[in-house]
């Protein structure tokens, strides 16, 4: 098969992919608008006003950049775990499994319908935060090349996570029991500095720590950590995550016999 | 040129399962080939392997020339799949689903949509282009399934029991659409569990039973081996008991005889003794698909020797 007809089947998988989560946008697209609204009321405008400032800034202001990135993880997640899983469920993974498409366009495939709709309930998270912030940008390509990795990398995670799952509970117990609890704790509503020394610590563990407080940068020009560190580890992750999910499809783990 | 080539192949399942055994079979180019065999045989394995949805044990497969091993993209760009089960998105329009299709082989979406049009109409699915597949009946999903895998116009298509669960009348247009299909220089092998189908379309045949084959030649010869006819009179009248001296018969009912002819013998005979005899015969049919006769003969010979 001759490369550009690697690109029209890698076309093929993303359009089918957006078409997939378009058509489901209630379900899709309506919820983490409605969720960050509240979050926005709730804690920015009511809360936030007792909390009073974060590192400079209206804790409305800090929390912005999380909420955004908080979206973007569980978006770019839930995309690919269940389309990968119902393609799984349905068979009509074997669609792919037949034709002539090398195991990397299958994954990234995937991954890009995962990116294009965390991208989109981003846009609609910012859109949402309009209302409650005035928005400033400090380094537009740190806001991109973060939000991009980012949901590059829970999209992969999510994929792998499909790959393995054998029932619906499979693709929700990562999310709910790990994902969660690390995206809540990963410097979303706080600042790492607001902790005790020990936990300080311990947060450093947390890969979304690093992914948050990138992003907040790029909106506020602050962080909590150093921001080679948080690219390196993103990369490094995407990396270490591609492969594994590349070996896993080409092997036929989960989807073949 | 061959279509297929397979030498040695094997497949054992976790559990030790043997499906396959180590077959070898040839397909020629432009062939319609039946690929036969009871439940378990190995018929799926053996497409599973084909198409790149099960990993072979070991042996070698080649379509068009082109080793699986070596040169999997080019063999799969060769080959259609039909599967036994729906595998289709069921939340998808029936065209979304043949031009994704179309896309996964490097067709460019103009091309497909363009394409989508002449195997809808040809399955008599264009009306139903904007309907999700979960819309559709029984026998239009199994057409969907054809038009989706002729989409990339393929060199070789599979047929893993295209029409099972059709009604006759969509059944005998299948067939027509896949005799157009093979007589445009397309290859075909089909899996059936009707055995007319495979008499009616297929001109070589192959029967697999405990992952091997056992029988692997013409259709033809396969047919030519029928020692006996059987044949079912429908009688005017009914009569209490019968036996014919000119051919082997027993009543099944008091208005229906079950006659055996030897191949080649005429009909004349058995009509002429039942007419001195006074009785009329109203209609008359084949007991049974002839190669469904050769069929289970040749699967309970096989087990025979297995238990010997």
């Amino acid at each position: 098969m001759i490369k550009a007809n690697y690109w029209i089947a890698l076309q093929s998988i993303v359009y089918k992919e957006c078409n997939r989560f378009l058509r489901i946008w209630v379900q899709t697209l309506v919820p983490p608008a409605i969720t960050m609204t509240l979050y926005f009321v709730v804690f920015g405008s009511l809360i936030g006003r007792r909390v009073g400032e974060v590192n400079g800034f209206e804790y409305v202001e800090f929390m912005m950049p999380g909420l955004i990135m908080l979206s973007v993880i569980n978006n770019a997640y839930s995309n690919v775990s269940s389309s990968f899983f119902s393609a799984k469920f349905q068979r009509n993974i074997e669609e792919l499994l037949v034709a002539p498409v090398p195991t990397w366009v299958i994954v990234w495939g995937y991954v890009l319908g995962g990116v294009l709709r965390a991208v989109l309930v981003g846009a609609i998270v910012t859109a949402v935060a309009l209302f409650f912030v005035d928005i400033q940008i400090y380094n537009f390509w740190v806001i991109i090349t973060t939000l991009l990795l980012t949901a590059i990398l829970f999209a992969l995670g999510g994929l792998i996570n499909a790959v393995y799952a054998k029932t619906f509970d499979d693709i929700s117990i990562v999310p709910t029991f790990i994902l969660s609890p690390l995206t809540y704790l990963g410097g979303v509503f706080f600042s790492v500095s607001m902790l005790p020394g020990f936990w300080q610590q311990v947060s450093q563990a947390n890969p979304i720590i690093y992914m948050v407080n990138a992003f907040r940068f790029g909106f506020l020009g602050t962080s909590d950590i150093n921001l080679t560190v948080a690219y390196s580890i993103l990369i490094g992750l995407t990396i270490v995550l591609f492969t594994t999910a590349t070996m896993l499809i080409k092997k036929g783990v989960g989807i073949r016999h | 040129m061959n279509a297929l080539e397979i030498s040695q192949l094997k497949k054992v399942y976790k559990g030790q399962v043997e499906a396959l055994k180590g077959i070898d079979l040839t397909v020629v180019e432009g062939d319609f080939f039946a690929l036969l065999g009871p439940n378990g045989a190995g018929k799926s394995t053996t497409i599973g392997i084909l198409t790149a949805l099960v990993n072979k044990t070991s042996g070698q497969v080649k379509v068009f020339g082109h080793d699986l091993d070596s040169e999997l993209e080019l063999a799969k760009a060769h080959i259609g799949l039909v599967p036994q089960e729906f595998n289709f998105n069921q939340f998808e329009t029936v065209q979304q689903i043949v031009v994704n299709q179309a896309g996964y082989y490097g067709v460019e979406r103009k091309v497909a949509i363009e394409r989508s049009e002449t195997y809808l109409k040809q399955t008599d699915l264009w009306e139903k282009r904007n309907t999700p597949a979960r819309n559709l009946s029984g026998g239009m999903k199994r057409r969907l399934m054809i038009a989706r895998a002729m989409m990339h116009q393929p060199k070789l298509l599979i047929l893993d029991e295209p029409t099972a669960g059709v009604d006759i009348e969509i059944r005998r247009s299948m067939w027509k659409f896949l005799q157009e299909i093979n007589q445009s220089g397309v290859t075909i092998i089909l899996t059936t569990h009707y055995l007319e189908e495979a008499e009616s379309l297929c001109r070589n045949i192959a029967i697999i039973d405990q992952g091997l084959i056992i029988e692997n030649t013409s259709m033809k010869a396969l047919l030519g081996k029928l020692s006996v006819e059987t044949f079912i009179l429908d009688l005017a009248k009914d009569v209490d008991e019968l036996s014919l001296v000119c051919a082997k018969s027993h009543l099944l009912d008091p208005h229906t005889l079950q006659v055996e002819i030897n191949k080649g013998d005429s009909l004349n005979h058995v009509f002429a003794e039942l007419s001195n005899l006074g009785i009329n015969v109203l209609s008359m049919r084949n007991k049974s698909n002839r190669l469904e006769e050769l069929f289970v003969n040749l699967v309970e010979q096989g087990k025979q020797q297995e238990s010997a």
